[in-house]
């Protein structure tokens, strides 16, 4: 037992990524394929009058009316228009669509087409809009009575920014009409819900559409969502014409109409008793959803869970609202709401003992949950909680303490953050999607049937390493299918650090299913006599697991995953440019499947937060993202990236695979606010993120 | 969106004759070498040029000579002025800079020549040729000329270069003194500058030959230092090198400097930010030069 899991074997994509055998979206053609062009509105707010084209008729356009369902991008609310019909909510809206047969007489198509608008006054304040998406509170315990056992009040106002995902390849699709059906290709990270929008938009009945994989070069969440857009425009095009149409962004438009992580404006009123213990805790989160609701409702979910961070508190009020502003929407990215609530809540911590004269650890250490505690939801932590142990792990590895000490005064900082990351969908979430997972027994193995996507996380590589010990056979003798919504179950999205703790943990019980089948025969031997079989599990709750949606109160995950960041700092004082030097992040993950792999997820991650905390923003004007460039729009290179010293611990979640959690979304929780506290290290009193040298020069103190 | 390259013309001269005959009869033409700027503008569709001339296989515009001043033909890469024991050794600052622009794949396409001509305000080696009173060697079908750097730019993204002369090379004069270069960028590489400052420290003539003294010495050296990516051209900031030259306090010439720059908000940086950066880069040039 235990060959391959635990082991930092070959990835199953890696040969042909590197070798350049692997075929992305781009890479792919079919005969007498057209290529396909958004037009798009160039206003924030307002209302289409008039339409102006100017092209000859070797263009082919196409327009609402050409939708053969209904004229919405299915996914939660359906208020997003597939094309917009009248109104238009925000600059980059989809207009119209235009296939060619050559992709160079696409260039500068937009030009060819003017619309009359009539303008409305647009809102980018999400504290001023009038139009709410989704308003959240939980309470726990009895807050006024907590603000009267507090001997010390802190209140703190913090803000994010937006941040892009920048996965490596832009969107893209293929869509190819059949007789009253439709396949898309695409690189995306949930073939069921771009199934699901395309079912809505066609008509068709759901096996009359079919959606494949492609190999994909990056997600972060970025991938989500937007697919779904993309595909049906492919599809509209591919039904009007009748021919394959390819659509791909370039990285300006990726970058321009695609979502990015919400803006939050998060404010803290903490009571403490004067030792440091936490009495009441009442925090209020805003996000700015932009146009329209996309997934802005689950990201707030996730965002005011983690609201009040890693701690133990009997008194707490957390209310959360979703706000529409006319700007393109914002959506799914890695850490969903999570890295904006506790950024605001560790920054605050800070603030906290400072205003308390007490050492940051020390007030972490009073505070942080352990096994039998409750979180703000009065979820019962189990024996995996391990705010404490990631703590002192990541304070002994740096030497914070000592470091802490000698530094002050300098244009050194060290800072640190302690956070936690719900693993799957939130609160019934999992039990609502009912995910499937499949084994088929193939001649020399097995193969693997899930719709969990390989984004270059590493996906087909752990789910193989599971299925390989389970059955208690070599790791190559496992095969993952590429997900194609015809072959493969409905496992749920490839999204909430959710692949290998549910879709993994179904694939490990179908092992030992098939394992037991088998008998004393191998593969080879069995399928000779008795031929193939495929073994199905849906996803069932582990026992004991409770969540009231009403009451925002309960369960809110099967597990979570705990980190500790300490980041090191250098402040130029001539350029106010902060030099991370040194991080150190310890992750307790439940089990480190692949460890090499986990590990390069958490590298990644926190070289992700450093860029959130430090260089990345989106610059927008009048609605518009005006640095929609490489150039502009600026992410650490591995110049800024410092070593990051990863120390994984390990305790089990009964019911994750292996005792696996999740791993790809909690890294980067915690790098913005441990660069925040490094920087009040160093004197400088930031509460908003990046924190650019321009507004370093300003928060000196 | 990208510009269709069915929509571009490219004419390729075999010699700088021919070249600049080409350019005598159609002086719209806009050369191109390594084209790192060029092809940024067509690829974003920011570029209104379509019609080119290639001098990319123009040897006779390569090289570094030092007789009897430092002379770097036009089309000498960045990589070649990195590699150049002739550049490290008399104008180490310009290494500096070209180190500092772009990742390995620009520093062996992008030319010196090509930065000048494409007029940044943010290009990173023209603080250095402005502080190293650079001369740059125009030519054209009917002759040849020097136009001293600091006269060069005539505002932004505009210069006394005539549309049928090509710059041929860029003369360096000996520098005396200490250099200092700093690249202010929005990350440590493959950035565009924020603000970047070239500085030459030298020692004035009577101390060198001897018996200056301390106190003659801290009153009298010369000085130049040159910014870029704070006004609509790089900037040469006489007043601030004066202050100091004159042996004048480092607050004096920062307040100097403050007057003699005007830098703006962009996407990359604030009018402010570079405003006080540029105060804290003198500064620490005068500092480090000391």
């Amino acid at each position: 037992m235990g060959r391959a899991v635990g082991t930092s074997v070959r990835r199953k994509d890696g040969d042909a990524k590197v070798t350049g055998a692997a075929k992305y979206i781009d890479d792919l053609t079919f005969p007498g394929m057209l290529f396909g062009a958004t037009i798009r509105a160039t206003i924030p707010r307002g209302e289409i009058v008039n339409t102006h084209i100017d092209l000859s008729p070797d263009y082919i356009v196409a327009d609402y009316r050409d939708i053969p369902g209904k004229n919405y991008v299915a996914l939660l609310d359906p208020d997003q228009p597939c094309l917009a019909e009248r109104e238009v909510r925000h600059v980059a809206e989809p207009v119209l669509l235009v296939a060619h047969a050559d992709r160079r007489a696409l260039f500068g198509i937009d030009e060819q087409v003017r619309f009359d608008y009539r303008e409305l006054a647009p809102n980018y304040d999400p504290e001023t809009s009038e139009t709410c998406f989704k308003q959240i509170a939980i309470d726990k315990g009895d807050i006024e009575r907590g603000f009267r056992d507090a001997e010390v009040v802190v209140d703190g106002e913090y803000r994010t920014s937006h941040q892009e995902q920048l996965y490596i390849e832009t969107n893209g699709v293929i869509a190819v009409p059949g007789d009253g059906q439709i396949t898309v290709y695409g690189s995306l990270q949930c073939p069921y819900y771009v199934h699901k929008a395309l079912v809505v938009l066609t008509g068709f009945t759901p096996d009359r559409v079919r959606v494949i994989q492609t190999e994909t070069g990056g997600g972060f969440g970025g991938k989500e969502e937007y697919p779904s857009m993309l595909a049906c425009h492919a599809a509209i095009l591919a039904i009007k014409t009748g021919k394959p149409v390819k659509m791909i962004y370039d990285r300006v438009e990726d970058l321009l109409a695609t979502t990015k992580r919400h803006p939050a404006i998060v404010r803290h009123r903490t009571g403490l008793t004067r030792d440091g213990r936490i009495t009441a805790m009442a925090v209020d989160v805003l996000m700015d959803g932009g146009a329209y609701a996309t997934l802005s409702a689950v990201v707030l979910s996730r965002g005011v869970i983690h609201a009040a961070g890693p701690y133990r508190c009997d008194h707490i009020r957390i209310r959360g609202r979703a706000m529409m502003t006319h700007t393109p929407p914002n959506g799914a990215f890695r850490g969903f709401g999570a890295p904006q609530t506790q950024f605001a809540v560790e920054a605050h911590m800070d603030r906290v003992a400072e205003a308390l004269g007490i050492d940051p650890v020390r007030l972490r250490e009073v505070n942080a949950l352990r096994p039998g505690d409750s979180t703000a939801t009065g979820q019962k932590l189990g024996k995996d909680a391990s705010a404490l142990p990631v703590l002192r792990e990541a304070v002994k590895r740096s030497g914070f303490r000592r470091k802490r000490r000698e530094w002050k005064g300098t244009n050194r900082g060290i800072g640190l953050s302690l956070f936690f990351h719900g693993s799957g969908f939130t609160g019934a979430g999992e039990v609502k999607l009912a995910s499937k997972a499949s084994l088929e027994l193939t001649r020399s193995g097995a193969r693997i049937l899930v719709a969990s996507t390989e984004i270059g996380q590493g996906t087909t590589t752990m789910l193989a390493q599971i299925v390989a010990d389970a059955l208690e056979l070599p790791f190559a003798a496992i095969e993952v299918q590429q997900p194609d919504t015809d072959v493969v179950p409905d496992s749920g999205p490839t999204v909430a650090s959710r692949t290998c703790m549910i879709v993994g943990k179904l694939l490990e019980r179908c092992a030992r299913d098939m394992r037991r089948k088998l008998g004393a025969l191998t593969p080879a031997q069995y399928f000779t006599r008795h031929g193939a079989f495929t073994v199905t599990k849906q996803y069932e709750p582990p026992a004991g697991l409770a969540w009231d949606d009403q009451r925002y109160s309960g369960d809110a995950y099967g597990s979570y995953a705990w980190g500790c960041n300490v980041v090191e700092i250098e402040v130029d004082p001539v350029t106010f440019e902060v030099t991370p030097t040194h991080v150190t992040a310890v992750a307790e993950i439940g089990k480190a499947i692949h460890p090499l792999m986990a590990e390069g997820q958490i590298q990644g991650g926190t070289a992700q937060g450093l860029g959130y905390a430090l260089l990345e923003e989106v610059v927008m004007r009048d609605g518009r993202m005006a640095n929609a460039q490489l150039t502009n729009y600026i992410i650490p290179t591995p110049m800024d990236a410092p070593p990051i010293e990863v120390a994984m611990l390990e305790r089990p979640y009964a019911h994750g695979p292996y005792g696996a959690k999740g791993v790809g979304e909690m890294p980067i929780d915690g790098p913005a606010p441990a660069v925040i506290n490094a920087l009040r290290h160093c004197g400088f009193d930031i509460r908003l993120i990046p924190a650019t040298p321009e507004r370093l020069m300003r928060a000196r103190r | 969106m990208p510009v269709d390259a069915r929509t571009l013309t490219l004419q390729r001269p075999r010699n700088l004759k021919a070249a600049l005959a080409m350019l005598a009869k159609e002086p719209t033409l806009t050369p191109i070498a390594g084209c790192t700027d060029v092809l940024v503008g067509l690829h974003f569709g920011t570029s209104d040029t379509r019609q080119f001339i290639d001098l990319w296989s123009l040897d006779e515009l390569r090289g570094i000579t030092s007789k009897p001043i430092l002379r770097i033909g036009a089309l000498t890469t960045y990589t070649e002025i990195i590699a150049s024991p002739l550049v490290q050794k008399r104008v180490p600052m310009l290494v500096a800079a070209a180190r500092e622009i772009g990742g390995a794949q620009i520093q062996n396409r992008g030319t010196l020549g090509g930065n000048i001509a494409n007029a940044s305000p943010a290009g990173d080696t023209l603080p250095v040729l402005a502080a190293a009173g650079a001369l740059i060697v125009l030519r054209s079908a009917s002759g040849e000329r020097r136009v001293s750097f600091a006269r060069f730019y005539t505002g932004y993204r505009t210069s006394v270069r005539q549309p049928d002369e090509l710059i041929t090379a860029i003369e360096i004069p000996a520098i005396d003194g200490r250099q200092w270069w700093r690249k202010v960028g929005t990350r440590r590489a493959q950035a565009i500058s924020k603000i970047m400052m070239a500085g030459v420290r030298s020692p004035a003539d009577h101390l060198r030959q001897g018996y200056g003294g301390q106190e003659a010495g801290r009153h009298s050296c010369k000085v130049r230092i040159a910014i870029g990516s704070v006004a609509p051209t790089v900037v040469l900031a006489e007043a601030a090198a004066a202050v100091l030259s004159q042996g004048g306090a480092i607050g004096d010439a920062q307040a100097a400097l403050r007057k003699e720059i005007a830098p703006i908000d962009d996407l990359r940086s604030t009018g402010d930010y570079r405003q006080q950066v540029a105060a804290n880069l003198l500064a620490a040039f005068w500092k480090d030069t000391e």
